[in-house]
């Protein structure tokens, strides 16, 4: 491993702590963070060095397409990779000053559901459907804290309720099917909210929900959030819009590496990183100007076992140059606040090679006044 | 675009039967499309929009017939008039037999890449198999026929004989677009067909499927949730609600100006990649 292939120094702040907001180091930090998966086909090298920062209540989004290794930084945040075949291979999860990578079976179960939380996509599969449930919901309480049955359930009441689910007292008696998929939904983050965790994770909330429920759960997260002082979440998505919807801040993905992070504003209005680019360029839109064409990005995702020896976005780069092939980019603050893993931006946010005239900057951002 | 009907759907019900008690008996029945008229006029895309459970699978799969070889005892009623070049047919009564010479001319795109090719057949296979059942095409001209599709939608011909489980989402998204192909159709219906697909790979096959329209003057009708998608590819869109279809224009009268109180309330609802919307919404 050499030293150009890592990433910030250990401990470089990586988020920019906006003006007012809680200042002292982050709630968790994530350093050189190396997921690896060791199957018949060879290593597969889902999270390969990820440096991530979450400050105190914000809420972070981390975008990438599947491969990404998005789902696998939070799985290994919370030490929920399965061994065999999957193991955490180096690197530091620094939360309120504790290394998690470290920790004992009883100290990480002592930090999930008390401290670090997780809400999943399907909320059909996470939920037992042999147990009612206000089973469900009383289990992790009274699994986490010595209280009694009475005062479990009247936990479990008041959170339901606080979640939205009318007659909380008669639909704990209800099974699992008796719930739409909103409302499975609502139900997996009161379980994940009922011990007032510091860190909510949620991966892909919403994917497998209508949009018009969909918004009403990502209001409910955010809102869940505000009532909680302090709690800050990540929030794992493929879905940009999502997170121009609810995020302070980005970091996007692409093989098994941050590529980009920045404020939403800052990454939505003046990207850097081609991949970046193209994500924006291929989503369309819903009510500013429609374009004839979307803008693709060619290729496909490189394969997990055979990933490119320098930049992993080299195959599918427009802007692909000499160095990229061999020469894995640092992640580099280029500006303040975001930082971008890009041969073409060694400062200044200007590229240092031009990209070759048939290449269309980005879609670049629609201006509010073009809007109808 | 001349209003040249090619589809003309009045007052569309479907009825599904629900079977209960120990017998399994006939208990009741779930009215999924409850009375849906529309028209897919020549060379255009129709967006069907709507929730999950609010009919639009069912009114794609009731326009190829394959309602009743997929549920026993479905009811279908209403007319489904199919613009033939020997004249107007009406495709909601008949049986799989009698379906046949049409089958040919109206194909669909499924969802799920990984489920709609069968694993066991090679591109070839599953490629050229609905011209051994429409045509009388000899192996040789099949296999031809097959390259040529293949390339048509971005495939190379080396991967004929590969089979589906050696090929990325989008790839097997792009064969089950040059089998839809395979017969010269006149009509795809395409049920959501990029949404189990990533980002940057949905737009390569939504510039695909435009691309594809132009050259063999395609009608395509657009099942999807996603709003930003449809509009992106539809001329007109056709809300639909509970089984019903609320409100049906041009895609940009429906986006910017939506009558029906649903459509608003689902355009509303659709996130924006863009924070500066999202300031504007919650101040």
């Amino acid at each position: 491993m050499t030293d150009r292939t890592q990433g910030a120094p250990q401990g470089a702040p990586l988020h920019h702590v906006s003006e007012g907001g809680p200042q002292g180091p982050p709630l968790l930090q994530v350093r050189g963070l190396r997921t690896y998966f060791y199957t018949e086909s060879g290593i597969a090298k889902a999270v390969d060095g990820v440096d991530l920062d979450i400050a105190h209540g914000e809420v972070l989004g981390l975008v990438g397409e599947s491969g990404s290794g998005k789902s696998v930084t939070a799985l290994s945040i919370l030490r929920l990779i399965p061994d065999p075949p999957g193991r955490i291979v180096e690197g530091e999860i620094l939360y309120k000053g504790r290394d998690l990578i470290k920790l004992s079976w009883e100290e990480i179960r002592e930090i999930r559901g008390n401290e670090i939380s997780m809400v999943f996509q399907e909320p059909m599969t996470s939920l037992n459907p042999v147990f009612t449930i206000g089973m469900q919901v009383m289990e992790v309480i009274q699994a986490h804290e010595d209280v009694s049955r009475h005062e479990a359930y009247r936990r479990a009441v008041e959170i339901l309720k606080e979640v939205g689910i009318p007659d909380p007292e008669q639909r704990m008696k209800q099974y699992p099917h008796h719930f739409s998929g909103g409302q499975r939904q609502r139900v997996m983050i009161a379980i994940a909210l009922v011990l007032n965790p510091s860190l909510l994770i949620a991966d892909e909330p919403t994917t497998a929900l209508d949009v018009t429920i969909q918004a009403q759960i990502l209001d409910l997260m955010l809102e869940m959030k505000q009532r909680r002082a302090g709690a800050s979440i990540l929030l794992i998505t493929h879905n940009l819009a999502v997170v121009a919807e609810t995020c302070d801040r980005v970091a996007v993905m692409y093989g098994g590496k941050i590529q980009e992070i920045a404020s939403i504003d800052v990454l939505f209005q003046s990207p850097f990183h081609p991949y970046t680019h193209g994500l924006l360029g291929s989503i369309p839109s819903v009510d500013g100007p429609k374009a004839k064409r979307l803008t693709v990005i060619p290729g496909s995702v490189p394969d997990i076992y055979r990933l490119p020896v320098g930049c992993k976005f080299v195959t599918r780069c427009p802007y692909a140059f000499e160095p990229c092939p061999d020469i894995e980019p640092p992640l580099i603050e280029d500006a303040p606040g975001h930082w971008v893993r890009c041969h073409l931006y060694p400062n200044g946010g200007k590229p240092a090679v031009p990209p070759p005239d048939h290449v269309k900057r980005g879609p670049g951002p629609v201006d509010p006044a073009d809007r109808p | 675009m001349t209003a040249d009907v090619l589809l003309d759907i009045q007052n569309l019900v479907v009825k599904f039967p629900v079977f209960g008690g120990v017998l399994l008996r006939r208990v009741g029945e779930v009215e999924a499309v409850k009375g849906v008229s529309f028209q897919l006029h020549r060379g255009e895309t129709l967006g069907l929009v709507g929730e999950s459970g609010c009919g639009k699978t069912t009114v794609g799969r009731a326009i190829i017939n394959i309602l009743r070889a997929m549920s026993y005892r479905v009811e279908i009623s209403g007319r489904i008039l199919y613009h033939h070049p020997s004249g107007i047919v009406d495709l909601a009564p008949l049986t799989r037999k009698q379906m046949r010479p049409y089958r040919a001319d109206i194909q669909m795109v499924f969802q799920d890449p990984y489920s709609s090719l069968n694993p066991r057949k090679t591109v070839d296979q599953i490629v050229g198999e609905p011209l051994r059942i429409h045509t009388k095409m000899s192996r040789a001209e099949r296999a031809e026929r097959v390259r040529w599709l293949l390339e048509k939608v971005g495939l190379s011909a080396r991967h004929v004989n590969r089979y589906p489980h050696e090929f990325s989402g989008g790839q097997r998204q792009r064969i089950g677009l040059a089998r839809a192909l395979a017969t010269k159709p006149k009509i795809v219906i395409a049920d959501e067909p990029v949404s189990a697909l990533d980002v940057s790979i949905q737009a390569q096959v939504i510039n695909l499927m435009q691309d594809l329209q132009e050259e063999f003057g395609l009608s395509y009708i657009f099942i999807a949730h996603d709003l930003s998608v449809v509009r992106h590819i539809s001329n007109r869109i056709a809300v639909m609600s509970w089984g019903n279809m609320v409100e049906i224009g041009p895609a940009e009268d429906i986006y910017l100006h939506p009558q029906h109180p649903y459509s608003k309330t689902l355009l509303a609802a659709a996130p924006r990649p863009d924070p500066a919307v999202r300031r504007r919404k919650h101040g």
